[in-house]
């Protein structure tokens, strides 16, 4: 099963902000966002402030084995969810695990940082991000960019030649 | 009563909310605008806007205006403010609240920010015309 209720698949680095709770949340309509990140599911403070922002949906905090672990029941769910991953990396392994094939992987805001070439004004990427798209198309995920539900979507061939 | 300081304020928001507002505040209050500093989310990582948004704080006592809470500024600068007890959050900024702050600025933070939500709030209001 590889359509709802995981509306939407998404990398974006500043994770639950106003693109994703306004411009996608309007048209998605998400009962919670599941946020995947190693590092963030030990920090206090800032699970709040995540919360916060998603207004009145839901917010589940996880790292990547236990997404991987709970993706099937996330699916199987009621609920409308939205998954969002800091970074590529975290996507792929994610998908490494073989449960994100056939779905569809929407690359949102990754900004201008140390090693990043821009591809466009919302999504940079370093060698090692090229190399994770690749392997993820390659198991079976297809993968665009596009910031906001209404923007032209960017195919993967494309953003590699950038 | 006044402590003696004169806040900053931070306008921090998306595109170019910020410059835009600060611009109206110059154009309606004169030089009081330079108590207003702007900050554009465009093209930045969280950590840069935070980065920024700290330098631009410093030690002064200030106000960090923001446009959105559920976003990428409300973040940046409920983070850049956590644990500081000279910067307070004010998030749904509009211009009436600017423009009490620019001329309110010398009061201490407990009886400023108070006001300046109040005047925020009482500035929305409706008008309809009748039959």
């Amino acid at each position: 099963m590889t359509d709802v209720p995981i509306v939407l698949l998404r990398v974006d680095e500043r994770l639950i902000h106003g693109q994703v709770v306004i411009g996608w949340g309007n048209q998605l309509r998400p009962d919670r966002y599941l946020v995947v990140d190693d590092a963030l599911v030990q920090s206090g403070w800032e699970l709040e402030l995540y919360r916060l922002a998603a207004c009145d949906a839901d917010v589940v905090f996880v790292g990547v084995d236990e997404a991987c672990q709970r993706i099937q029941e996330w699916r199987e769910a009621p609920s409308r969810s939205i998954l969002l991953t800091r970074d590529i990396a975290a996507m792929r392994r994610i998908a490494d695990r073989g449960v994100l094939s056939g779905e569809r992987v929407n690359l949102g805001g990754i900004h201008h940082g140390l090693g990043r070439d821009e591809v466009l004004a919302y999504l940079h990427l370093t060698e090692e991000d090229r190399s994770d798209l690749r392997a993820m198309a390659a198991a079976g995920v297809e993968i665009t960019a596009r910031d906001l539900p209404d923007a032209h979507r960017v195919g993967l061939d494309t953003l590699l030649k950038s | 009563m006044s402590d003696g300081v004169l806040a900053l304020g931070v306008v921090v928001g998306h595109a170019e909310i910020a410059q835009g507002m600060i611009g109206a505040v110059r154009r309606i209050a004169g030089d009081a605008a330079d108590a207003l500093q702007p900050l554009s989310n465009d093209g930045k990582s969280p950590d840069q806007l935070r980065n920024e948004l700290d330098a631009l704080a410093g030690d002064q006592t200030v106000v960090v205006f923001v446009d959105l809470q559920a976003g990428s500024c409300g973040m940046a600068a409920l983070s850049c403010c956590r644990d500081r007890v000279r910067r307070v959050v004010v998030s749904g900024v509009n211009l009436p609240m600017l423009l009490d702050f620019v001329f309110s600025r010398e009061l201490p933070l407990d009886e400023l920010v108070p006001r300046l939500i109040d005047q925020g709030r009482s500035a929305i209001s409706q008008h309809r015309a009748t039959g």
